[in-house]
């Protein structure tokens, strides 16, 4: 691979193409089931129902603290699968490349999508890239999907939350959407807090093994853990209050917050689970995510109950009880 | 030093408690700051205060007192060729007459939301072709700010940057809302922030002229109550004084080299207060020695006709005439997803703190 | 318009600026409004300055004073500035 920079030329299916695929793409993924020679990749599932998610990755910027897109891409899908209660195995990805992309970042990306496959125990099996224009793209965006089996017998859903259950929270909120915002022009500031970005499949099967009769699990990705609970209580037609607290916050994400005017429970996270677990298996499910390296701080952070059908509360510090409310549009660093 | 005691729930039960054994009689008190507004009502601090007491919030969110045409020129900016308009993000949501510095932005100008106008002086230096508009709104808390930032624009030879001033001042306004028949406050909570600036002084006709008690109050949830606590206790004792809550950050002086900078750069000029009309010397325009950083100076703009939305009753709130949950449109027309007016759609706007933390209003 | 949060100064640097810590996170602000802030004073910062500085005593008093209130009618005045 001789350039530096991509070409357009390198989507227009010719001989670059191939180079790009050969000696970058297979190179770099160095997966023994993508050989790229296939349009289409056969493979062998086990018994069970098949679950399939597919997420597109417009992060910028594409390299931050902990991470990069190509880590948010593997891991974003091998958890939304998993959230259904299935073992994650195979990723497909598809990239739309900006012209004048640096060949080297391209690398660097597919080179931690590797590595991030091969630490979720799942293989990327097909692929797809394409060239736009400058001025088209932003430098990459990345499109995964992934398929994963189910067991037979076990229906995880967002209705069915019923009113006693605990709401668990697997770790620490908010590290992802302020370690990508202390990069940002104009907000800089200088913290140790790097993303969480992670897969967390072993972790959902530990707790599954531990607390067979969990309802759901749900990753509180863009809008934070408020427009998961409020999803939930929705889907369910239950209430869900949480006791702030009990929720677990690094204190440099506290600091980031209040110096930005930002609410914790809206911020973006990429290596968290939530999940909603019948009382008597709460304790051994938190010993479960206990186990898990990414579950070290998980913690019970509320509870589900009969109504206001859809509505989430927060029980605060002071016995009182305020709504936490979703994110509207996204939130802008304030001084008001 | 240990700030979290001002967060401590057990501190604050023993406030609380002095709170009901001191308010025996009703008294409606006001905030004036919208920090206060949201602070109130995360911690849910409706709750805990007696029957006797009413909180009202006024209008203490500069955002939400933007009148319609300064929105509408800060668009006016965008639009311009090679003008980069920075501002707070406290801004790109409230709708002026036809549109919203956030909706500009989607169709394509160039608006970047800045933490500090210093990181706007930066863009400007990175963008020597361009010429950078700061958006600039608040009070006395952030004027002495801008104006330091006009300096070291100086400083640092900085000239293609220049500051569209929308920004308001308190005391009067506070006059405006005593001397207004509709509003009936027992007393005043006062925005800590602002008062760290200017000191006690400003607020002394409050006491004196129209012997209603106030309390400068600071923003933690024990902070608030403590306010709210003093003010009970000048209203039992039948006191109308300026007290100051917030002592740790509040000198009775307030920061006298940042109220000098403020006069350095800025001189009071009358402002329109968006829904409640012009309050004479309330604004603040930028003198002559510093107009080459006035940007309705370097990027003469005419914004539209301003429009104002029919049954919008933000200018009712903002006085504590209305509460959010009364007016006609709260939660129907009116709601952070669509709003009509600034009140809702302000990160702190008393529509927006009402509708994000309680259930007022809001359709089941 | 008063968000604004008590940071502890690390360290001064040139042009009146110093870099600030938030619990635990650090940022570079302008002292130009506060000049006489000094390392491990504590500030309050509001849009990348400081806008005065936060007197820790009064931050104790007022606590302990807040602490008692249930316990005994302790008036408040010992905190009022003289003048008022």
């Amino acid at each position: 691979m001789r350039q530096e920079r991509i070409l357009l030329a390198h989507g227009s299916g010719g001989t670059m193409m191939r180079e790009l695929i050969e000696d970058v793409f297979v190179h770099d993924f160095s997966d023994e089931l993508l050989t790229g020679l296939d349009d289409a990749a056969s493979l062998d599932i086990p018994a069970g129902r098949l679950a399939f998610s597919t997420d597109t990755y417009v992060v910028n910027p594409l390299f931050f603290p902990g991470g990069d897109i190509g880590r948010l891409a593997v891991c974003g899908t091998v958890n939304d699968v998993c959230t259904a209660g299935a073992t994650p195995l195979y990723l497909s990805v598809g990239f739309v490349l900006e012209e004048g992309f640096p060949i080297e970042d391209l690398r660097r990306i597919l080179v931690s999508m590797r590595d991030s496959a091969a630490e979720a125990g799942v293989h990327i099996v097909t692929g797809d890239t394409k060239v736009v224009e400058k001025g088209h793209g932003d430098g990459v965006y990345v499109n995964t999907a992934g398929v994963g089996v189910i067991p037979e017998g076990r229906t995880l859903s967002a209705s069915h939350c019923t009113p006693g259950d605990k709401v668990l929270l697997s770790g620490t909120l908010g590290d992802h959407g302020i370690a990508v915002i202390s990069t940002r022009e104009g907000l800089s500031f200088e913290t140790d807090i790097r993303t969480d970005a992670a897969p967390l499949n072993a972790m959902v099967a530990a707790v599954l093994e531990a607390a067979p009769g969990t309802r759901c699990f749900r990753d509180p990705t863009r809008g934070g853990l408020a427009s998961t609970l409020n999803e939930l209580a929705s889907a369910s037609g239950v209430s869900i209050t949480v006791t702030e607290t009990d929720v677990p916050v690094h204190r440099q994400v506290r600091g980031a917050c209040e110096m930005l005017g930002y609410d914790v429970f809206q911020v973006a996270n990429e290596g968290k689970m939530v999940a909603v677990v019948p009382a008597d298996e709460a304790k051994p499910a938190l010993a479960a995510m206990h186990g898990s390296p990414y579950g070290e701080d998980a913690a019970i952070v509320g509870e589900v109950a009969e109504g206001p059908p859809g509505k989430v509360y927060v029980h605060t510090a002071f016995g009182a009880k305020r709504i936490m409310d979703m994110l509207v549009g996204e939130q802008l660093p304030r001084i008001c | 030093m240990d700030l979290d005691g001002f967060r401590d729930p057990g501190v604050a039960r023993s406030v609380i408690q002095a709170i009901h054994d001191t308010a025996t009689s009703p008294v409606k008190l006001m905030e004036v700051c919208g920090t206060h507004t949201v602070a109130i009502a995360k911690h849910g601090l409706r709750e805990v205060m007696p029957e006797t007491i009413t909180l009202l919030s006024g209008p203490g969110c500069p955002v939400c007192v933007t009148s319609n045409s300064d929105i509408d020129t800060a668009i006016e900016f965008g639009k311009q060729p090679d003008v980069i308009v920075t501002t707070f993000g406290d801004m790109m949501k409230v709708p002026g007459s036809y549109s919203s510095l956030s909706q500009e932005k989607a169709d394509g100008r160039d608006i970047r939301v800045v933490y500090s106008p210093l990181d706007a002086l930066d863009i400007a230096e990175k963008n020597a072709e361009a010429h950078v508009v700061f958006i600039g709104v608040g009070f006395e808390t952030t004027v002495p700010v801008i104006a330091s930032a006009i300096q070291q624009a100086g400083r640092r030879g900085i000239e293609n940057f220049s500051v569209f001033s929308a920004h308001k001042t308190v005391p009067e306004a506070l006059r405006a809302l005593v001397d207004d028949p509709d509003v009936a406050v027992g007393g005043f909570i006062l925005p800590g922030h602002v008062s760290t600036i200017i000191g006690l002084e400003p607020y002394r006709f409050l006491a004196e002229e129209y012997g209603v008690p106030s309390v400068i109050t600071g923003f933690e949830p024990v902070d608030v109550l403590q306010g709210v606590y003093m003010l009970a206790k000048q209203v039992a004792e039948g006191r109308a004084e300026v007290e100051v809550a917030y002592t740790r950050a509040v000198p009775p002086e307030g920061n006298p080299a940042a109220v000098a900078k403020m006069n350095e750069v800025f001189e009071p000029c009358n402002a329109e207060w968006r829904g409640i009309g012009v309050i004479p010397g309330t604004g603040l325009s930028i003198r002559e020695e510093y107009a080459r950083y006035d940007a309705l100076v370097r990027v003469p703009v005419t914004p539209p006709e301003p429009k104002e939305v029919k049954g919008c009753q933000c200018g009712e709130v903002l006085r504590g005439v209305t509460l959010p949950f009364e007016c006609k449109l709260f939660g129907r027309a009116c709601t952070p997803e669509h709003p009509v007016g600034p009140c809702m759609v302000s990160s702190e706007g008393s529509c927006a703190a009402y509708y994000r933390y309680t259930d007022y209003g809001k359709s089941p | 318009m008063c968000l604004a949060i008590p940071a502890r100064v690390i360290s001064l640097e040139d042009q009146n600026m110093a870099e600030v810590d938030i619990m635990g996170v650090s940022r570079h602000v302008s002292l130009d409004l506060v000049p006489e802030a000094h390392e491990d004073d504590y500030v309050l910062v509001h849009a990348g300055f400081a806008i005065q500085v936060v007197d820790e005593q009064y931050a104790e008093e007022t606590l302990e004073l807040l602490k008692e209130l249930d316990i005994a009618d302790i008036e408040l005045e010992a905190l009022e500035p003289e003048g008022t």
